[in-house]
């Protein structure tokens, strides 16, 4: 049997880690993107108090390698009695360290959102939150699009991390096969075809959502 | 008592309304009132302190002594000095309408839509009610071919005129205009200045910062010349534009073009 015939008859167990993948990818990028949100309208306004510990906690993380994340998380937590399941340490993991990126990205863009936009919005009686939920987040998004789906690419990476903490993702099957029967080499060039076919469907379906801000003059291209 | 009657009376009533950035006095001492159907002027060189003046009414800037009442409340702090929660102040806040100079349409919605959504999302109309109203407004500031076009599509003119239909879907007590024309290549002034010359004429309360003299008398109930801060001069238009009373505004008018009665 040829390296490659193991593997075919493998690719159920390819399959069932490819769809674990793509669970905790889906589920941690949902997580993500609503933390990222929800951080970026903490961070509207002047309450420093508030604000400040926000910009420390995003940095800190954003600076912080994501393997010792999950170390921690996983390693970490139960020696001061907090036990969590691997596959919800990771999705978690994943959320958070990639909603900061994600805050750090809608930030960037709030900068140089117009003022004059803000103001025609107070003048017609918005308050804070209608004014965030319908008129500055729906732009942010429109404009980030592009820097929000490399961020993707790197989340979906990212997932590829969690074999250390026993989660039997597609690169836990690949590592396994490989070990089990000396196939470093073919596991491995497998698994990355299904990390950049997946890759290439996002970054399709990115493109795609161009349409959007393409036609409200948000992209010049 | 006599002044609250007054104030519950008056559109817009402004009183010792005082405001400094930094060290610099930009508002000295305002009164202004503005009846139910009366459209005001506001002229002046620039730094004089006439758009702050405008912007004060809704309190996109913060006055630091008087009141302004609209159509009778007070807007921004209450009597007691206590500040208004946000909630309350946005309230106020769309009684009146405001059309900016730079337009500040969100680019992000359609024609139609960026007049309806503060109807919608902030006077909490009904969907069908609100696009009934909007393409009434579109229809009368001649928009009502572009409902489904993206403000980056539109030129000046015809965003500022989306402007003033969005302003004016929040049916307010009064609208307030910002050097409407101020940004505008010069052959699409006239769009503008025909739509709210319309309103005018329909009676709409109106209070004007622009530098558009011609204008400024055909439409005006009462001129009001700002200096340094300081009201030096208040009169109906023909007054205003043919015998100036001070030194100051005859100079500003000469060079000005004044212009013949309209």
């Amino acid at each position: 049997m040829s390296n490659w015939e193991i593997l075919w008859q493998a690719r159920d167990e390819f399959l069932i880690g490819f769809w674990r993948t793509l669970e905790i990818f889906g589920l941690s990028i949902a997580g993500a993107f609503l933390i990222g949100c929800g951080l970026l309208y903490l961070l509207e306004g002047s309450r420093k108090r508030l604000t400040m510990p926000l910009r420390i906690f995003i940095d800190a993380m954003r600076m912080l390698p994501f393997l010792i994340l999950v170390y921690l998380l996983y390693y970490g937590l139960p020696s001061v009695g907090i036990r969590l399941d691997a596959w919800w340490t990771g999705v978690g993991a994943l959320a958070v360290y990639h909603g900061t990126y994600f805050a750090e990205i809608f930030r960037s863009n709030r900068l140089t959102f117009p003022p004059g936009q803000i103001e025609a919005a107070k003048a017609h009686g918005f308050t804070k939150s209608k004014m965030f939920f319908r008129l500055i987040l729906p732009q942010v998004i429109m404009q980030t699009r592009p820097l929000l789906g490399n961020q993707l690419i790197y989340a979906l990476k990212d997932t590829a991390f969690l074999v250390i903490i026993t989660v039997r993702e597609l690169t836990a099957v690949a590592n396994s096969l490989s070990s089990t029967y000396f196939i470093p080499t073919e596991a491995f060039i497998v698994v990355i075809g299904f990390y950049w076919a997946l890759s290439v469907a996002m970054e399709i379906i990115i493109k795609q959502c161009g349409r959007f801000s393409a036609k409200r003059g948000f992209d010049n291209v | 008592m006599s002044e609250a009657n007054t104030s519950e009376t008056a559109a817009v009533s402004i009183r010792h309304l005082s405001k400094s950035f930094d060290d610099v006095e930009v508002l000295r001492d305002v009164e202004l009132e503005v009846k139910t159907g009366e459209v005001v002027t506001i002229i002046g060189s620039s730094g004089s302190g006439k758009s702050t003046l405008l912007r004060c009414i809704n309190w996109l800037e913060k006055p630091d002594r008087g009141s302004i009442h609209i159509a009778g409340q007070r807007i921004g702090v209450h009597d007691d000095g206590r500040a208004m929660p946000v909630r309350e102040l946005a309230k106020v806040r769309a009684k009146t309408g405001m059309v900016f100079q730079g337009f500040n349409l969100w680019p992000h919605l359609n024609v139609l839509h960026n007049v309806t959504e503060a109807p919608i999302h902030v006077q909490g109309k009904s969907k069908r009610e609100a696009e009934a109203l909007a393409k009434a407004l579109l229809d009368k500031v001649g928009m009502s071919h572009k409902h489904d076009s993206y403000p980056n599509t539109l030129s000046g003119g015809q965003k500022q005129r989306v402007a003033i239909a969005r302003a004016l879907a929040m049916q307010p007590t009064v609208m307030l205009f910002d050097e409407p024309t101020s940004a505008l290549d010069p052959e699409l002034v006239g769009e503008v200045l025909a739509v709210i010359k319309d309103l005018s004429a329909e009676g709409y309360t109106m209070v004007m910062v622009t530098h558009e003299m011609a204008f400024a008398r055909a439409v005006s109930d009462q001129v009001v010349f700002l200096e340094k801060g300081l009201i030096i001069e208040r009169a109906d238009p023909e007054t205003f534009f043919t015998t100036p009373k001070t030194d100051r505004v005859r100079k500003f008018l000469e060079n000005h073009d004044t212009p013949s009665p309209a």
